[in-house]
């Protein structure tokens, strides 16, 4: 029969809306309003699961995000998102959820033979067996394990769904809308300031949902409506349900995960998950409280929930629970039985340890204890000890209602640790753990609901006072206040296993076994058992288990101490940490003007940092990269190339002591460069090594263009704000990033003239001279510059002209047989000069190691000066810079290749170098390499041994000068 | 974490590039020996209190240095290297 456990006229769900969904492939019927735990429930369905290491057959334990229990897979076109919480998942039409963990099926599990090794699998057996033979740990147990461990399954495929990510601020965050979290917010709301309710629910009351008390004389939800009623029309208050606080961080700002798409059918444009980062001055947690079940044999059966879970659905679902049996330790689980019956429901025992006295509404169990329970795939009774003898009870559901645990996990995350109350038995919150953080309600170890109601207000006054806000007057309804007397009960001593932490399995037998085997510290009984350490990071297990810990080892609890909490409060999913990374979105993509020519062109490009470069242009019939590059270095050398540069930091430097400014940041003299001419600088960092090489121009008397190496531009931004502002903030100087302002192209090769000569007027530039141009109608640049030791110019235009001027520099250059060329020509060529890149300078050579000790000035002081003459700079032996050719010259070389002396072994003893830079130069008909030698500049001409571990080839090599050709540089001076 | 620029107000922790202890400001004067620039380039002090850290404002470019307790996180001051207080 549909629905068949619904209670007529009660609930908060929409009998009008009836809502279809399946669960392992059967079609169901709920309504609108009931999550899928409620909707199952009301169908007579408590089997939802099988547990973690046993497989025992498992149901709702609560009806919170707390759940430990009732873990499903949530099935969306061909996705799927295991270990969902039925409690928390609201159901929509078409909800297509799965049981997991099973095999094949969910009332037939064979794995559930666990069960019947379980003691072969008590806590730590992980440490005690699968030891032998050795060999069979790593092909035979380990994946064994590691298939038979975790909940859920992934599809396996891309979560390509909408995710966000968003931040917001304000003045009180209010974190929970019980009944202490509206009175919070409406007091700081009336005062005016900027307040964010933030409610894990679906809809905003807390405990008053599950409840329903007469507020002033009134039904709970018509009070609820009034004062949600007033919070939305204040334009200061922004109401955030579905939201989970995860997390408490450093200056008031906190973590949230909303829940935004989750809930519908069709969720169109809106994301499924947002993750907030909230920045608030002050915050209130009316987080509330979680109440904890008592450690009984066989205390987790489908059927098996907390008490208020038990009350929460039948108020809020009207789902019937049939005959009910409580056991209970507290007068909140007395009080509960008494509205259970009240709402006709049929409690056929509450049994409660105490010495109670015995006239109820219903049949009372005192100075009694559950000792055992029956029906495998659900409860069918439950057995009572008591003074009489023991009594077997038919029973559907039993409803524990082990005490009330203030949710404090928040206060602890900034390593707070919570104080025991003897009175409450539970954990309260420390004071001031969390700077800004105020507790209040149920949270702080509260619990009526008057008391609730009033502390609300009080903690929001005090936090208004603080931010220097008057607070107004706000009327508190009137409430039940009773007392809250509790009897600690924490393990009933009876043969069988009693689960403490359903999530992991862990019965109180572990945690004794654990003390017995010296694991006495709470947090080694936490890790040798894995208590606490599933996705509900021990709600309803953590103070069972340090009590069963305590009563063990003799100590009291609140000398055994607790472990402490770290966010988040509940599972956050990476797509909704990493909201819009994906793909693309992990990092900007920078395009050079001439993006779109060369990939129309065919160009494959490569990531140099952020930025996007063309590797080679493939011409027809060129296959691979190497016969493009070869033609594309042949035609540089013959005739002209034209590739985009403009990547290369451009940092434009201005002001009367811009010259001064600027030998003080490079090792050579750059104040008596003149107008109009180029010079090649490096920089070292103050620990004397080089920092980055480039060229500074001088437009004119107090305007310098500097470049940096691409990789580096920020760096070299940074440092330069840095020497300027500590070190000479008095100098007249200002300079800027120039580098997105400026297009930049090289036209090399013989003939780079006569292609610049077909779109400008183009001057006759010395070599190293800068000059201003114009070019097609718009201001450029030009500087007479070469990275390829052919003659070459660079010329810069506004960047928004830098596509159309490529266009027009490669029709030009095509037409006289030059080409474009990419990154790998301009590596070729640029090894066959001899200069260097960052694979040289990579942060471990000296200026010196590179051959360019003489551009060190010694008339002036500059960054990195001092450091860069210490003895360890400057004695022999360190590795220097040559050139590196193949003695068979058919060798290829490997960059990242060590060297060693011809017939030395490969040690770290015999290491004489490495090598930095590789490539085939059809120049000169083989292949080049760059490197470092141990004393390199003396030992030109010497055989040492290419030793490439990683692909087993060995070389031997000629120690060269690093220039390979035209080393008077005729070809780029001419 | 958020910072306060004195140019740009306060602002989140990833606007800013971490760079090392102020320290750094007190560069030898040219001439100083081999110890007081091996000091000064690597050695430091690691505390379980107050500390000062230069931290650069990304978008503004302004270095600042920043009171910081290791311990507690809390921010106590914060001002330009170049002079001025935020």
């Amino acid at each position: 029969m549909s629905q068949s456990h619904r209670i007529p006229g009660k609930g908060l769900i929409d009998r009008q809306r009836p809502v279809r969904f399946t669960f392992d492939g059967k079609s169901f019927e709920g309504f609108a309003g009931d999550t899928l735990a409620s909707a199952l429930l009301a169908n007579g369905e408590r089997l939802i699961a099988r547990s973690f290491k046993y497989h025992r057959p498992r149901g709702v334990m609560t009806a919170g995000s707390e759940d430990p229990s009732a873990l499903v897979e949530v099935l969306e076109g061909d996705q799927q998102t295991p270990n969902v919480r039925a409690t928390v998942q609201e159901l929509y039409g078409g909800l297509r959820a799965q049981s997991q963990n099973r095999w094949p099926s969910l009332r037939h599990d064979l794995l559930a033979v666990n069960d019947l090794m379980a003691p072969f699998f008590s806590a730590g057996f992980y440490y005690k067996t699968f030891m032998w033979p050795r060999a069979f740990w790593e092909k035979l147990y380990e994946p064994a394990i590691r298939r038979a461990a975790g909940l859920g399954s992934l599809s396996g495929k891309h979560d390509e769904a909408r995710y966000e990510k968003a931040f917001a601020f304000c003045d009180v965050l209010v974190i929970g809308a019980g009944p202490a979290g509206l009175m919070a917010a409406l007091t700081a709301g009336r005062a005016g300031a900027e307040v964010i309710l933030a409610e894990e629910d679906s809809r905003l009351g807390g405990r008053l949902l599950g409840i329903q008390p007469a507020l002033d004389d009134r039904p709970a939800m018509d009070w609820i409506a009034q004062v949600l009623e007033e919070l939305r029309a204040l334009p200061n208050v922004r109401l955030m349900p579905r939201t989970t606080v995860t997390g408490a961080y450093d200056g008031g700002t906190y973590g949230a995960l909303e829940r935004v798409g989750l809930h519908l059918a069709d969720p169109g444009d809106l994301p499924r998950e947002c993750f907030w980062r909230i920045a608030t001055r002050r915050a209130i947690l009316c987080a509330g409280a979680l109440e904890r079940p008592i450690a009984h044999p066989d205390n987790d059966r489908p059927g098996v929930m907390m008490a208020s879970g038990v009350r929460s659905y039948a108020n809020r679902h009207g789902v019937n629970p049939g005959r009910v049996v409580l056991f209970s330790n507290n007068d909140s689980g007395l009080e509960t039985a008494r509205a259970l019956t009240a709402s006709g429901i049929e409690v056929v025992a509450y049994v409660d340890p105490r010495d109670i006295p015995v006239t109820e509404d219903f049949p009372v169990y005192a100075r009694a204890q559950v000792v055992g329970t029956s029906g495998r795939l659900g409860l069918k009774s439950v057995q009572i000890a008591h003074r009489g003898g023991t009594s077997h009870v038919a029973a559907r559901t039993l409803g524990l209602a082990g005490g009330w645990n203030p949710s404090v996990h928040l206060t602890c995350h900034l390593n707070g640790r919570p104080r025991w109350s003897e009175d409450l038995a539970a954990f309260v919150p420390g004071d001031g753990a969390v700077p800004g953080l105020s507790v209040a309600g149920a949270a702080r170890g509260v619990f009526s609901t008057a008391a609730c109601l009033a502390d609300g207000v009080r903690v929001a006054r005090a936090v208004l006072a603080d931010l220097d806000l008057s607070a107004p007057d706000v009327a508190v309804p009137a409430a039940e206040d009773a007392p809250y007397a509790i009897s600690p009960l924490w393990a009933v001593d009876a043969g069988g296993r009693a689960w403490l932490d359903f999530a992991n399995d862990v019965t109180t037998k572990d945690v004794i076994l654990a003390a017995q085997e010296g694991f006495q510290s709470v947090e080694h009984m936490k890790r040798y058992t894995t208590q606490g350490m599933a996705p509900d990071q021990g709600k309803n297990s953590n103070v069972g288990a340090l009590a069963v810990l305590a009563d063990a080892t003799g100590q009291g609890i609140a000398q055994t101490g607790t472990t402490t909490f770290r966010p988040p409060f509940v599972p956050v999913s990476i797509a909704a940490l990493g909201a819009g990374a994906r793909g693309h979105g992990f990092a900007p993509r920078r395009l050079l003007t001439s993006d779109a020519r060369s990939r129309a062109m065919g160009a494959p490009m490569i990531e140099a940092g952020l930025w996007y470069r063309p590797s080679y242009y493939p011409r027809d019939g060129e296959i691979g990269w190497r016969a493009a590059c070869d033609r594309e270095v042949r035609t540089v050398r013959t005739c002209v190339g034209v590739t985009e540069v403009g990547t290369l930091g451009k940092i434009d430097v201005q002001g009367p002591d811009a010259g001064q400014f600027l030998d003080l940041l490079y090792t050579n003299m750059m104040s008596t460069l003149k107008p109009g001419r180029v010079r090649y600088g490096l920089m070292l960092r103050e620990d004397g090594h080089v920092m980055d090489d480039g060229t500074c121009a001088r437009l004119g008397p107090d305007h310098f263009l500097i470049t940096t190496t691409t990789a580096a531009a920020g760096l070299v931004m940074r440092h330069m704000d840095f020497v300027h502002q500590a070190f000479c903030a008095n100098l007249n100087v200002r300079f800027i990033s120039a580098t997105e302002a400026w297009a930049q192209f090289a036209i090399a090769g013989p003939r780079a003239r006569a292609v610049l000569d077909s779109l400008c007027d183009l001057p006759d530039l010395p070599f190293m001279g800068c000059t201003d141009l114009r070019i097609g109608g718009v201001p450029g640049r030009i500087f007479r510059i070469s990275f390829s030791g052919e003659k070459g110019y660079e010329l810069a235009v506004p960047t928004r002209y830098g596509a159309a001027l490529f266009d027009r520099l490669l029709d030009a250059a095509e037409a006289i047989g030059g080409c474009a060329y990419g990154m790998e020509a301009l590596n070729v060529l640029r090894i066959e000069k001899g200069f260097i890149t960052h694979a040289e300078i990579h942060g471990r050579v000296s200026a010196d190691d590179v051959g360019m000790g003489r551009m060190v000035s010694a008339k002036k002081d500059c960054i990195g000066k001092a450091a860069s003459q210490r003895p360890g700079f400057t004695e022999p032996g360190r590795a220097q810079l040559v050139g590196l050719v193949p003695c068979d010259l058919g060798d290829s070389l490997s960059a990242g290749a060590h060297l060693y002396n011809e017939g030395a072994p490969a040690t770290r003893e015999n290491h004489q170098g490495y090598v930095t830079s590789v490539g085939p130069s059809p120049t000169l008909g083989h292949w080049l390499g760059l490197g470092f030698v141990v004393n390199g500049r003396a030992r030109i001409g010497e055989v040492i041994r290419l030793d490439d571990g990683l692909r087993d080839k060995k070389v031997p090599v000629r120690i060269t000068d690093p220039v390979f050709f035209d080393p008077e540089g005729g070809r780029m001076r001419g | 974490m958020r910072i306060a620029c004195p140019c740009c107000g306060t602002r989140d922790r990833r606007e800013f590039t971490y760079s090392g202890a102020a320290v750094l400001l007190d560069r030898p004067a040219p001439g100083a020996d081999d110890g007081a620039w091996d000091d000064y380039l690597h050695l430091r002090d690691n505390p379980a209190g107050p500390t000062r850290d230069l931290w650069y404002h990304d978008p503004c470019g302004t270095w600042l240095e920043v009171s910081r307790n290791t311990v507690t996180h809390a921010i106590t001051a914060s001002r330009a290297i170049a002079g001025g207080d935020a």
